[in-house]
Formats: C-alpha cells, structure tokens, sequence
C-alpha cells in the first residue's frame, strides 16, 4: 500500500501520535490515535489481516507478531510506544509466492484446520525457536544450566501462549518438531 | 478506551514529574496488564508515560554478590539470564511457570509487580468491586471465589496478588527501588504491598506517582538451593491455583535456613514466616514441614469455594521442601 | 467408477492462504468507508430499558450514532425472538445486546459503547437449575425433533427385579462455544441491496433469515462466508452479529464492520446448556443389560424454547428390554442455549458412558467386554436394524493399539512415583444423516471443471473434500478442477453442521457430475462451457428412514498428581467407522479436534455462574479455560474400513461431532480408575482431589 493512502486522519491531535515503523521490512509512516493497538494498525490501517484478533485480551495468541525478532501480543502494545521499531507478521515470514519451511510444514502435516489461529502460531513457533536457540529454558526444562533441547514436552509448553479450538496441536508439535530438525 | 495523551519521558525525573502534575496518569510498560484492563474500562487514564525506553533495562551484579535488576528488563530476558538461573533458580521457576512466551517477552520486572489482581469481578465493570469502584462492595465475597484468598482477607476484598515473580522475590528478601520527586528509595518487598483492609483499592505502600526502577536481591548463597512450584488445571498458561517458592540451606539433616513463600492465598505474595520459624534449626523431614505449613495456615479462613487451598498448600509445601532436601517424596 | 480421488491423504487446498494470512475472514475485506460497530451488552437480568441516554456517547469523537430499540431499522418478527434485536425496550437476560455504537474507528466505537447510559426497571430473576425448579415441564419435542420422551417394556419393574443396578446422577455446566474467530460481520447496503462478509456455518440459510428480517427478496442479500474461523455450533444460523451489523449499516447508510468481543459470545450467541442427567441402570451378572433409564433435565431462556436432546443418545446406544428416557426443562431468565459440538450426544454420552463404566465395576466385568456384551445389530428405539454398526470392531481395535489387556481393573493399582495412572474407555456414536442441497459443475472449454456449492469450510476440510469428490465423479484429477463454497450466490445447500455436511454436498457434487458426464461426449472438452446442477431433494426424500450411525471408542490414560490433585493426559486413542473416509488428513485432524474438545470439557470447561448477577462470572479465555498445546501429550485417532451402500452417494458418514461423544467419560473413567473416586459433576478439577480420599 502506498505511503499516504494508509493514514488516516484523527479528530484530535493531542491524542494522536505520528510514528515509523517497518513492518515486514517496509518503512511505514502513519499518524494514529493513542489508543490503537499494533494489532489494529496491522489490520485496520495497513490491511495486514494476517495477525488475528481471537480475544483483544493477550489469552488466546492468535495476534502474535515479532517485534524486533521477538514474539508478542500485537493486541496488547500499543502503536504509539513503537516509533522506529520493526515488525514482522505471517505475511513476511517468507518471500511473494514462497512458503518457510515452517510453513511448508504446517500445510503438510494439517497443523491448522479453521486457521484462524495459525498466523499466531506461526510467528510464535518462528521466535520461540530462535528462543531455543539462544538457550533459554521454559517451564518443562530440567536442567536450567544445560543447554536448551527441543523434546516434544518442550515444545508444548513453549506453544502454549497460543490457543488452537480446532485442536490441531499434535499436529503442531509435530510441524514444529520438523522444522526445528533440519534448521 | 478514553483517549489519551502518550508521553515518553527522557528521563526517570522527567516521568515522576509527569506523574506528580497529571493527577490521572499512568505508567506504560509491557502493557500486559494495562491496555487489558483499559480496553475493560477498569482504567481510564488521561496520559500514558512509556517508560519503555528508559534505561532501565540490564542486570547488573553487583559487588556484594547481590544482583540489580533494572524495572524494564522483561521477565523472559530475566528467566533466562545466565545468573538468575545460576544463584537464583527460584526466580527462573516463577517467572517462566508465568503467562505464555508471548507474554513474558512484553512484561517487565516494575509491572509484574504491580499487576493487578485477577478477580474476575475486579475484571468486570458491571459487577461490584470494591477495589475497582470503592463502596461498591465485594461480590467475590460471597460469589464465584475458587481462586480467591485464604489469608488475611478483608469483608472489603478476598482478591489475591497474581504475580508469580513476586513469590520469588518474596523469599529472595528483594529490595524495590522507587524514584518519586522526592528523589529514590529503598521498600523492601515485604513492605510493597498493603493488605485489603478497608481499602483495597490501595494495593502497594507507593505513594501515586512513584516509579518503580530497579529490583535488588541481596546475595543469598543458599539461594543455589530454591525453586517454585505451581499447581494449576491447565498445565501451562494459567494462574496459580497453589504455588509456593522456596530456599532450602540444610547442615547435614538439619535445616540452617529456609524460606518459603506462597501465591494465591492472600493479597500479596505470602511470606511463611512462621512455617519457616518452625523448621529452622530443626532436622528435615516431611512431617515437620506439614506441621509447619498447617502452622501458617493456621489463620486461615477458606471462602467457600477454595478450602481446597489448605492441603494443596501444605502438600505442594511437602513436596517441594522434599525436593530441596534431595528427599523424593514417596 | 472412482477415479481414486476419494481417499487418498490431500493438503487442504487453502493451505497456502491460511499459513500466509492471506485467506480473507469476514472482518477483513478492505471496504471504502467502513465504520466500526461495537455492541453495548444490557446490564441487567431482566427488565425493560426506561431511558438510554446517548449525549455523551454520541459527543465522543467519531461517534456517528448509537442504534437502540428506539431509532433502529425495524425488523420482521418472523425469524424469532433470539434475532429480534433492538426492537423493544424489553431486556430477557443479562448481556442481552442492546445498542449499537457506530463510529469512525474502533477505538472510538468501542469507547462510544463505555459511554451510552441505560436506565432499566428490573425485576426479580430466575438463572439457575435445579432439579427441583418449579417451571420444570416436558416440552413438545426435543432438538431438532426427537420425542421428548420414550418408553419401551416396563423400566420400573425390570429395574426393580435386577440383580445388579446402577443409579448416578451426573451434572455438566455451561459451555461455551468459543471458536477463535468471534462472531464477526462486515455489512454493506447498496441500493437495497444487502452484502454481508459473515462468519456462519452455513451462508444460504443466514441469506433467507436477513432477506426475512429486513423484508427484502432473497436476491437482494448476498452473504459470502469464504474462510469461517470455527463454529463448533455456534455459527449454525444468522446470529446478532450479522443483523446487527445490517440493522447498524442501514441506520448510519454507510457499510459497517461489527465483530463481537470474546466477552460478548459468552452467552447471548448460544451456548451448551447445563445438565443434570440421572442414569439407572440395570443388569444380570453377566453384565447383560435388562432395564436403562436417562432423565435429564436441562434449561432454555424466557424467549425461545430449545431443548437439548441429551437422553438421545441412550435410546440407540445399547439393548435392554426395558427402557425409558425424559427431558424436562425450564425457561429461565438466561439466552437461549444452543447447539454446541454434537449437542444432546455430548453431554448424554458422559452420563451413559459414565453409568456404563459404573455397571462395569459393579458386575466386575471389563468395561470394554460390557459394552460388547450390550452391542445390538437392531436400533432399539426404531426397531429397525443399523445401515452399519461397528461399535464392537472400534472397541476391539481400540483396546489392541491401546494395550487395554494389560490393564488391571482395580483402581488405584497403579501408582508410579508421586502419581496415580488410570485409563478407561466410553463408547461413542453420533447419528449420520443427509439433507438436501444443490449444486452446479460446468465444463470448460479449456479441459477445466468449476464446482460450485455453497457448502461451508469452517475448518472441516470440505473445501478440499468436495472437491476430490468432484474428480471421482468427473473421472478426472483433481488438479483440473476449480471449486467455490462459502457464497450465498453459489447453489443452495445446507449447513455445515450435525455432521451431515460433507454427506449431503458431496451427494449433490456426485449427481451433478453425473448429469454433466452425461453431456459431454466420452470427457471431450466442450466447444463452449456446458454445466449442470442439480438438487437431491427429491433423491433424499425418496430414501427410506433407517437408523445411521458413526461410531467410535475412546481409550484415555491419565496420571493424578498426588501431591496437587493436578488431571493430565497421558494418552488417548480413538477408533471410529464413518463409512468412507473422503479425506485422511482433514478426517484425523477433526476427530483429533473433537477428542481434545471433549478432554477439555473433562478437565478444564465450565461457566461459573452467579446467580445474583444471573451471569457467568468467567467470560474471557483468560477465566474460561480451554485445552491449550500443553494438555495434549498425545491424542491419536484411527478409523476402521466401513463399506455402507445405504447412506448417500459418497457412502460417508459425517466425522465432525463423534470425536467429541464419550471422550469426557473416558477421561472422567480413567480419573475413578487411577483414584477410586467417581467425580459426577464436570468438570474434574484439582479442588475436587486434593485433601480427599482420592489421593490419600
């Protein structure tokens, strides 16, 4: 979308905040209510409807999006406190007419069936592997001084932030456990 | 959601003079717990001051072996960090037993400690609360109470404190720096919060305005020895229905030093301090700390759903102490 | 005839959209100036609003208007009460929506909504039942149009005259629904023409309900329901959502976005009724079944009578000569219940599974060998032999890949560490029924094939289902077809709901490829485009009523914490006949979803109510807990190969509800098996272990 057709006017501006920010790597200029969340700017400004809005609450995970590489609740930050971060949605988890290999697996061992929580959990499993990678420990893991390693109680736990109703999560488990395989 | 004007202070001074001159403003930090309850329209702030970009965000060790924790380090940074998890395994526990991945990427160490409690009717503006909306009355009292208090409740407010860290930190003897305009301070987290009282709505001793900037923990060797336990229905992404942190120090069998302190009974993170009186100095084993744990619950008055919290509390108090000892527990 | 299509294991064909966020749902198609509608729920139980006073509201920056019973478009009455919304002061229970907030943007809506004040004259309430309330009466029929209540032989005086007798009561709460996506709906009035991106189960019956209320010709709504985020029932018909944003979208004149807050769909959309359900059973001591009782009693609102079929179940599940099974229930100042997961099976099926792993222990015959005992090849309410029934192979099987014979049946035998391991098994069955649809293929000249039918994906898979159907019926691979669902412009058809979508489509996919085999010449491409389209109606009609059923057996092994009281699952399995399987991959992915749903109801389910606010008190997923990743260690489900040439043109049975049948008992089983303690009421939480004998 071009720059100036993505900002909408507001009717007060001592309530409202220009910002910049890059979302899956485009620089984005807008001017916003406060009051707008990153999940609504994504949605509702920038027609980026990948990231879901399943509670507005932070309990359900289907708004999750990375921000400067790390997963969070796109419905829960504000906008307005993101001036000169970077974002990046289900939409930029891969290249036009390319799949990640997360993805790929995904689709490939039915890990979705309404897929309205999937971009969530998406960008949940992405960062939550970097997250293994650089050696954080969850709730599961014994040993908090030995390296992280990926088993599937591992994986659960880590997954958990993100609420599927159609209850693909063995099949999410199991997309995950791939991926994390051949990285 | 009213709106609201967003201010990032350049720095600690400039917030706390924001604070001191707009009578409804608030802090913004991970925002978890504020942005929920203000799309709830239990908060309707005027101003936001992000405090996201202070720099408040290291950990630092300090020369006396302690360790400073700056307000906005996240709570994942914080589990994960090389020596938390090295001399302080209880405070890894809690905070990753804690919300989700997602969650504890946003929240910081200054809000985890003034969240607010999770009373569904505290989350719910067309019910009374009194800490939400003071005379209102307390329809937990008498209504839908499982995860509510067992201590030190008061006929004003049966809510509990629902942080995790805080439990942590509670047995840790951690020391919160406060900046307000008259400069820092020292509350020892003992003193951070208030019971219910006649006043719920006054969670912490802070005075309106103040900013929380650092947590310090003092070096506790035995501290090597500590780890949290929650009990809860669902196995991750949930609240404590019984949790309890602990620091085991024995001399052979018998027990130098222990501290524990629990979540979900009361207002605050519960400090055992007679549990702990009742086996220090005293050899280990699982009846002691039964007895010890049935010592401290002594007071307590069950609401009507939640008597279930008595035995949970001693039990997991068993277990865990058993654990520290290198005692599997049969 | 089969191309080979049917069967074999396919990646959904929306797969790429999905994993991209590029498939669109109904609040996201980009609409040129859209405003924003948000839903002020009534804040009392029961009553009528006195005065709603907007001044603030609407002096809220971007407000655009506030839509109340005294400003609102008005509504036909015909569709009933549960949609005849802001019409009249009257409130029926509490969240009941009341106004609408319309403003420029969300934020404003949603503040807007904080802002509008209503006066109400409120009086006394009735919320909650019991099994004594005193407007208990037996309904005309049960959901959808089962006799309230059957009788076979003489119950009392065979219940009285057995050997062995089990008499259990047992209580479910409310659930809720909670599909991810909540009840959403982008509204855009044109002309008089009505254009609505929904959320629903099913877009040509939502079509008729909105032409109906806003009295207007069908032809004049379109509703398009492409990508569905769930519905589990939820989304069976038009709900307030969509004649909200209709009623809001034609009061501002411009289009409308109105999606429900996670809060909101706590009730006022539907929701599974509580339950009290008392089971007696009776038997000789060889476990054989002589006389079976359900009662069940459960509650719909002032405003619209829906019975939940919760004793149903029992009436074809197993044989005995003596037999009877009611449902009484009470109007109560709640929202109407409605259909949830498998309604009346789900719940029913927790009580006599439950009942039946009772009678297990009390004739101490193994629960998976009583049930087989209890098979029947004659469905005992119709009288009239099954199409199908492979109840017995499903347990057999199920008990095989389980390791079932080396269980041993004494509860609290098997303890490992701090915990206690038990397992146990229900049976399982939904009934399989076809409804009329139509359909529409045309062949291209290019060698290509359209399918259009306006079937429903919710997340079932029937998108990619129909559409290898499709190339079985055309003969062709399926790559060369192009299908379109989720359009109310598309060819009628019914609901994707009671597991009878796939059933009923694909028969009209079936004989709509037929009558277009039927002219073209020997799969020659056609010069121009040559369609058919056809309507099983009549086919259906002509087909003789016989008892139809999906069956399963659930396997469930859990460990108790002794220490906490803490329920986790160890394992599950579930064996199944449906008939053919269209598609493996969708079909293991529902009945795993079902499975899991049912888990959830076991252990972690439940509205909390409190009656002085005649309202949960949980209403978010924050309070109301659902299963997360966490609680799944391992759910498997298999099928057994069923040939059954007396069902519909496919010869498949519907697999979207039967997962979800039995699976709390099994897990409710496998908890009285690793402790002795039998928990009657759902859900089975630690509070109700801890400091008990249960753990002791």
């Amino acid at each position: 979308m071009p720059g100036g057709s993505e900002n909408q006017t507001t009717t007060d501006e001592r309530y409202a905040s220009r910002l910049a920010l890059t979302v899956n790597d485009v620089p984005r200029e807008l001017t916003l209510d406060n009051r707008t969340t990153l999940l609504d700017t994504l949605r509702e400004h920038l027609d980026l409807t990948g990231a879901k809005k399943g509670c507005d609450h932070g309990q359900c995970g289907s708004c999750t999006v990375l921000l400067d590489g790390q997963r969070v609740k796109s419905c829960l930050t504000l906008a307005v406190t993101l001036d000169g971060r970077s974002v990046l949605t289900v939409e930029g988890l891969a290249g036009p007419d390319e799949l990640s290999p997360l993805q790929a697996a995904f689709i490939a061992h039915d890990a979705f069936q309404c897929g309205y929580c999937t971009p969530g959990q998406l960008c949940s499993a992405r960062a939550m592997l970097d997250e293994v990678d650089q050696g954080w420990p969850s709730a599961v893991t014994e040993d908090l001084d030995a390296p992280a390693e990926l088993t599937d109680a591992e994986i659960r736990e880590r997954m958990a932030g993100n609420l599927c109703r159609c209850a693909a999560y063995p099949h999410i488990v199991a997309a995950v456990r791939e991926t994390a395989a051949v990285r | 959601m009213k709106p609201f004007r967003y201010h990032r202070p350049a720095d600690v001074a400039d917030a706390v003079a924001v604070l001191a001159a707009e009578p409804q403003a608030a802090y913004l930090a991970g925002g978890t717990n504020l942005v929920d309850l203000m799309k709830l329209g239990v908060q309707r702030p005027d101003v936001l001051v992000d405090v996201n970009r202070l720099p408040l965000d290291t950990v630092e060790e300090l020369p006396d072996g302690g360790l400073r924790i700056g307000a906005t380090v996240r709570n994942s940074h914080l589990a994960a960090h090389p020596t938390v998890r090295r001399d302080y395994p209880v405070l890894t526990r809690a905070l990753l037993a804690a919300a989700s991945g997602q969650l504890r990427n946003m929240a910081t160490t200054g809000g985890n400690l003034l969240q607010r409690t999770r009373c569904p009717y505290f989350q719910d503006t067309s019910k009374a609360c009194n800490k939400r909306d003071p005379g209102s009355g307390c329809a937990a009292l008498h209504g839908v109470n499982r995860d509510l208090a067992v201590l030190d409740w008061s006929e004003q407010c049966v809510a509990t404190n629902p942080s995790d860290m805080a439990v942590a930190l509670a047995v840790l003897d951690a020391v919160v720096e406060v900046h307000d305009t008259d400069g820092v301070r020292d509350v020892p987290l003992a003193d951070l919060y208030r019971s219910p009282g006649a006043h719920p709505e006054r969670e912490t001793t802070l005075a309106r305005g103040a900013l929380i900037t650092a947590v310090r923990l003092p070096a506790l060797p035995a501290a090597r020895r500590s780890t949290y336990l929650k009990a809860r229905d669902r196995a991750s992404f949930a609240f404590a229905a019984g949790s309890v942190a602990a620091v085991l120090d024995l001399d052979g069998d018998v027990i130098r030093d222990v501290r524990l302190a629990y979540g979900a009974l009361a207002h605050r993170p519960w400090r055992a301090y007679r549990a702990e009186q009742e086996l220090r100095g005293h050899p280990f084993s699982p009846e002691l700390v039964a007895r010890a744990a049935d010592a401290e619950l002594a007071e307590a008055r069950p609401l009507s759903e939640n008597g279930f919290k008595l035995p949970l509390t001693r039990s997991i108090t068993v277990r865990v102490l058993s654990g520290l000892a290198g005692r599997a527990q049969s | 005839m089969s191309a080979g299509a049917i069967g074999q294991a396919h990646p959904r064909l929306e797969g790429r959209e999905k994993v991209t966020g590029t498939a669109r749902y109904a609040m996201e198609y980009p609409v040129d100036g859209v405003t924003y509608g948000w839903v002020v729920p009534a804040a009392v139980v029961r009553g009528r609003i006195t005065h709603i006073d907007t001044t603030e509201a609407l002096a809220s920056p971007g407000v655009l208007a506030v839509v109340h019973h005294g400003n609102a478009p008005r509504l036909a009455t015909t569709p009933g009460p549960n949609l005849w919304l802001l019409q009249d002061p009257a409130v029926h229970y509490r969240g009941q929506y009341v106004a609408v907030v319309v403003a420029t943007t969300l934020e404003a809506a949603r503040e807007g909504a904080q802002l509008v004040r209503i006066e109400y004259d409120a009086g006394p309430h009735t919320t909650v039942l019991t099994d004594d309330h005193p407007g208990l009466y037996k309904p005309d029929h049960v959901n959808p149009a089962y006799p309230t209540d059957t009788a076979e032989g003489d119950f009392d005086a065979g219940y009285a005259a057995a050997q062995v007798r089990v008499d259990a009561t047992y209580r479910t709460p409310a659930y809720h629904n909670n599909p991810m996506e909540p009840h959403a709906t982008t509204a855009q009035w044109t002309d008089g023409r009505l254009l609505v991106h929904d959320s629903n189960q099913g877009a040509t019956s939502v079509r008729a309900t909105l032409a109906e209320l806003f009295d207007v010709p069908r032809e004049s709504v379109r509703v398009i329901a492409e990508h569905v985020g769930g519905g589990f029932g939820s989304k069976g018909y038009a709900k307030p959502a969509v004649v909200l944003a209709a009623l809001a979208a034609r009061h501002v004149d411009r289009p409308v976005k109105l999606a429900l807050t996670r809060q909101q769909i706590f009730g006022p959309i539907g929701y599974r009724t509580p339950t009290i359900q008392r089971v007696r059973l009776a038997a000789d001591t060889d476990g054989r079944l002589t006389a079976i009782s359900h009662d069940s009693i459960s509650q719909t609102s002032q405003i619209l009578e829906y019975t939940e079929s919760v004793a149903v179940y029992t009436r074809s599940m197993y044989a005995a000569p003596h037999r009877r099974t009611t449902h009484r229930v009470t109007r109560l100042d709640v929202p109407t219940p409605f259909w949830m997961r498998a309604p009346g099976e789900c719940p029913g099926a927790y009580a006599l599974e439950s009942a039946m792993d009772e009678l297990a222990v009390a004739t101490g015959i193994d629960p998976v060998e009583l049930r087989i005992r209890n098979d029947t090849e004659i469905d005992p309410d119709q009288g009239a032999p099954f199409t199908s029934r492979n109840l017995v192979a499903c347990l057999r099987e199920g008990a095989q890949r389980f390791g079932w014979a080396d269980r041993n049946p004494t509860p609290r035998s098997r303890r490992e560490g701090r915990f206690l391991i038990g397992s146990g098994v229900a049976g399982s069955a939904y009934p399989s029924q076809s409804v009329p649809a139509s359909a529409r293929i045309t062949a291209r000249p290019d060698g290509g094939f359209l399918v259009q039918i306006n079937a429903t994906d919710i997340g079932t898979g029937a998108r990619t289902a129909l559409w290898l159907v499709a190339a079985d019926a055309l003969q062709v691979p399926p790559e060369r077809i192009e299908i379109r669902i989720g359009d109310s412009e598309l060819p009628a058809a019914p609901v994707a709901g009671a597991s009878m979508g796939t059933s009923s489509w694909s028969w009209a996919v079936i004989r709509a490829g037929e009558a277009l085999r039927g002219k073209l010449r020997d799969g020659v491409p056609p010069d121009a485009e040559v369609s058919a389209e056809v309507d099983t109606s009549a086919e259906l009609n002509a087909q003789a009523r016989k008892p139809k059923f999906t069956y399963g057996a659930q396997f469930v092994e859990v460990r108790v914490d002794t220490t906490t009281g803490e329920i986790r699952l160890n394992r599950m399995l579930g064996v199944f006949t449906a008939g053919r399987i269209v598609n493996p991959t969708t079909a293991r992915s529902q009945l795993i979803g079902g499975m899991t749903m049912g888990v959830s109801m076991a252990l972690h389910e439940g509205g909390l109510f409190d009656e002085r606010y005649g309202d949960w008190v949980n209403h978010d997923l924050g309070t109301y807990h659902i299963t997360a990743c966490a609680d799944v260690e391992s759910i498997e489900a298999y099928w057994l190969d069923e040939r059954d040439d007396e069902l519909n043109a496919a010869g498949v049975k519907g697999i979207g509800e039967v997962g979800i049948v039995g699976a709390a008992a099994a897990v409710a089983n496998a908890v009285y098996h690793a402790t002795g303690v039998r928990i009657r009421d759902l859900p089975i939480q630690l509070d109700k272990l801890i400091g008990t004998s249960a753990l002791a």
